[in-house]
C-alpha cells in the first residue's frame, strides 16, 4: 500500500476531501462576511445564526411543507436572504453611522436570540435530515470512496463562490458594489441608491450563509448551535484571509480546511486549534491578512 | 454622428430658461452653520463661477445641491423642479454630474471602470468614443488602475465620466487645483467645447485668472453668503474690487 510519510494514502487523501469539504463552508461563510463588511462595515455576528436558519429552514420546510432539498437550495437561502433584508432596514441601518462596536453587538444579540427562541422549541440535540436519494451512495475513485454527497457539497461550494467572485469582480453591478465600498457619498452623487445596494448586499451575505446551511443538512446534525460553534473558526479564517477581500475568503477557507484536514492526519489532537495557531502567525506577519490591503 | 448636432439645437431653443435656482440656502455639518441663505440663479447653457476665499463656502454649495451635507433648509430648483426633500441619489437623475474636489477615482477600478461607473441619467449623453477623444491621454490609460494616473490624467477622468451620462448641469468643485499649467490650459478647452454643446455648468474655482475669460457670470461667497455678482462685462472695470474681494 502506498504510504504518505507514514501514513496509508487513503486516509490521507480522505482527510485532505473531508479538510476540503469543511473548507467549503468555511469558504462559503467567510465569503458573505467579507462582502457584508466591504459595504456595511458590518461584522456579522449573525453570520452564523442565517446559515442555523438555512439549515432549519431546510428541515421545517420538508418537515412541514413537503419542501425537497432540490427546492430547499433554492428557498431557504431566498426566505432567509429576505429577513436579513427586513433586519438590516429595520434595524441595522439605524445604527450604520455609529461605531462598527454597535454593529457587531447587535447582531451578536441577534444571533442569541434567534438561537435561544429555537433552542426553546427543538432542543439542542438536533435533528437528521436525509441525504436526497440522487446524492446517496458514492463511487470508488482509485484510492479511497467519495461519497457522492460529499463531492456535491465541494462542487456547489466552489460554483457559488466562482459565480459571487464573478459577479462582484466582473459586472456592472459588481462595479457599484466596490466603488459603494469606497466613496458611498459620491456613487449617490451618481445617481446609485446606494441604501438599496447595502439591503441587497446584506440580503445576499445572509443568502450565501443559508446557502451553506442546506448543504450542511444532511451531512451535519441540524441543531440551533450549529452556527455559533462553526463561526468562530469563520471569523479566524476571515482574520487570516483579510478583512473584505473576496478572492481571499474563498482562497483561505479551502486553503484553512486542507491544513485542518491535514492536521488531523499527523496530528489529530492540534486539529482544532491549527487554524487559530495559523491566525496568530497572520496577525504577527501581515496584520491586514494574506489578501487584505495594508491600511 | 447626427445625434450631437439635434441636442445642441434642443439646448439651444431652451437658452435663457432658468437651470438652477437657489434661494435662501442654508447648510448645517451637524452643529456647525455653513451657509447663510444662499441666492443665485444660473440660466440654460450659461456658465458660472463661484469665487471666494478658503471656507467661504463654495464646495459647501456645490455639495448642498447634491444633498451631500446633513441639513439643507430653503429651496433649490433644478430645471423648475424642487429638490431638497429629494433623496440624494435622485438629484442626479434631473441631469446633474457633478465633480467633487477629491476628485473621487475609484482605486478598486480601472480607467475605464471608472469611466462607465456613473449610471446615464439621461439621453444624449457623449460616447465613450467621443470622450476617448477629447481625453486621447484616457484612451492610452484605459486598463490602468484609476489612481495610479497623474493628477491631470485623473482630473479629466473626473471630468469625463460626467459627460457620458448626459448630464446637462455640471458642478465642477476645484477641477484645476495643483495641476500643471499646460493641463490647466487642456481643461479649458474642454470647458469652452462643453459650452458649445449647450452644458451649464458652474464652477469652483481658486485660479481667477482660469476663470475669469471661459465665464459668463461671477458670484462671489464669502461667509456662506453670496456678497456679489459680476458678470463678464462688468468684469473689467470690477477687477480691482474683485480682488480686494478674494484677497489675492
Amino acid at each position: 500500500m502506498t504510504m504518505i510519510f507514514g501514513v496509508p494514502l487513503a486516509v490521507f487523501m480522505g482527510q485532505l476531501l473531508l479538510g476540503l469539504i469543511n473548507g467549503a463552508f468555511y469558504a462559503l461563510l467567510s465569503l458573505g462576511l467579507a462582502v457584508i463588511f466591504g459595504l456595511l462595515k458590518i461584522v456579522n455576528f449573525a453570520h452564523g445564526a442565517m446559515y442555523m436558519l438555512g439549515a432549519f429552514a431546510t428541515l421545517l420546510g420538508m418537515r412541514y411543507l413537503g419542501i425537497n432539498y432540490w427546492a430547499a437550495l433554492l428557498l431557504a437561502p431566498l426566505v432567509v436572504g429576505l429577513f436579513g433584508m427586513l433586519l438590516e432596514r429595520t434595524m441595522l441601518r439605524r445604527i450604520a453611522h455609529l461605531d462598527h462596536l454597535y454593529g457587531l453587538l447587535l447582531t451578536f444579540g441577534l444571533a442569541l436570540i434567534f438561537e435561544g427562541t429555537l433552542v426553546n422549541f427543538f432542543g439542542v440535540s438536533g435533528a437528521r435530515y436525509p441525504t436526497p436519494e440522487a446524492l446517496q451512495g458514492g463511487f470508488q475513485t482509485g484510492f479511497m470512496f467519495l461519497p457522492t454527497y460529499r463531492a456535491w457539497v465541494l462542487v456547489a461550494a466552489i460554483v457559488v463562490c466562482f459565480f459571487t467572485w464573478y459577479m462582484i469582480e466582473r459586472t456592472r453591478l459588481g462595479a457599484y458594489l466596490r466603488a459603494g465600498t469606497e466613496n458611498p457619498a459620491l456613487m449617490q452623487a451618481f445617481g446609485v441608491n446606494v441604501p438599496l445596494l447595502i439591503t441587497l448586499t446584506y440580503g445576499f451575505g445572509v443568502a450565501l450563509a443559508a446557502f451553506a446551511g442546506v448543504l450542511a443538512a444532511p451531512l451535519y446534525p441540524v441543531s440551533p448551535t450549529m452556527g455559533s460553534n462553526l463561526l468562530i473558526v469563520v471569523f479566524a479564517v476571515v482574520v487570516i484571509g483579510g478583512m473584505g477581500s473576496i478572492l481571499g475568503a474563498v482562497l483561505t477557507g479551502l486553503g484553512m480546511g486542507l491544513i485542518e484536514g491535514l492536521t488531523k492526519v499527523y496530528y489529530p489532537e492540534a486539529a482544532n486549534t491549527v487554524i487559530f495557531l495559523v491566525m496568530i502567525l497572520v496577525l504577527l506577519t501581515r496584520p491586514a491578512g494574506l489578501f487584505g490591503k495594508e491600511a | 454622428m447626427n445625434q450631437p448636432a439635434e441636442s445642441l439645437m434642443e439646448y439651444q431653443d431652451r437658452d435663457g430658461a432658468e437651470m438652477l435656482r437657489v434661494r435662501d440656502l442654508h447648510a448645517f455639518y451637524g452643529e456647525s452653520h455653513i451657509l447663510h441663505g444662499v441666492d443665485f440663479d444660473v440660466k440654460r447653457g450659461e456658465l458660472v463661477t463661484l469665487l471666494g476665499r478658503n471656507g467661504a463656502g463654495r464646495s459647501t454649495t456645490l455639495k448642498a445641491i447634491m444633498n451631500m451635507v446633513g441639513r439643507r433648509t430653503g429651496s433649490i430648483m433644478i430645471n423648475g423642479t424642487e429638490t431638497l426633500g429629494m433623496p440624494a441619489h435622485r438629484i442626479p437623475r434631473l441631469g446633474i454630474g457633478y465633480c467633487p474636489e477629491e476628485r473621487g477615482i475609484f482605486a478598486s477600478l480601472d480607467v475605464e471602470e471608472n469611466l462607465l461607473l456613473p449610471p446615464t441619467v439621461r439621453s444624449g449623453g457623449m460616447s465613450i468614443d467621443e470622450i476617448y477623444e477629447m481625453f486621447p491621454n484616457l484612451y492610452e490609460r484605459r486598463r490602468s488602475q484609476g489612481t495610479r494616473l497623474s493628477g491631470g490624467e485623473q482630473q479629466m477622468l473626473a471630468m469625463a465620466r460626467i459627460l457620458r451620462t448626459g448630464a446637462r448641469l455640471l458642478l465642477l468643485d476645484e477641477i484645476t487645483e495643483g495641476l500643471a499649467p499646460v493641463i490647466v490650459q487642456a481643461l479649458g478647452q474642454v470647458l469652452v467645447k462643453l459650452k458649445e454643446r449647450g452644458m451649464t455648468i458652474v464652477l469652483v474655482e481658486q485660479n481667477f485668472r482660469f476663470a475669469a475669460p471661459l465665464a459668463d457670470r461671477h458670484f462671489v461667497m464669502d461667509h456662506g453668503l453670496i456678497v456679489e455678482e459680476i458678470s463678464a462685462a462688468e468684469l473689467p472695470s470690477k477687477r480691482e474690487h474683485l480682488h480686494t474681494l478674494l484677497g489675492v
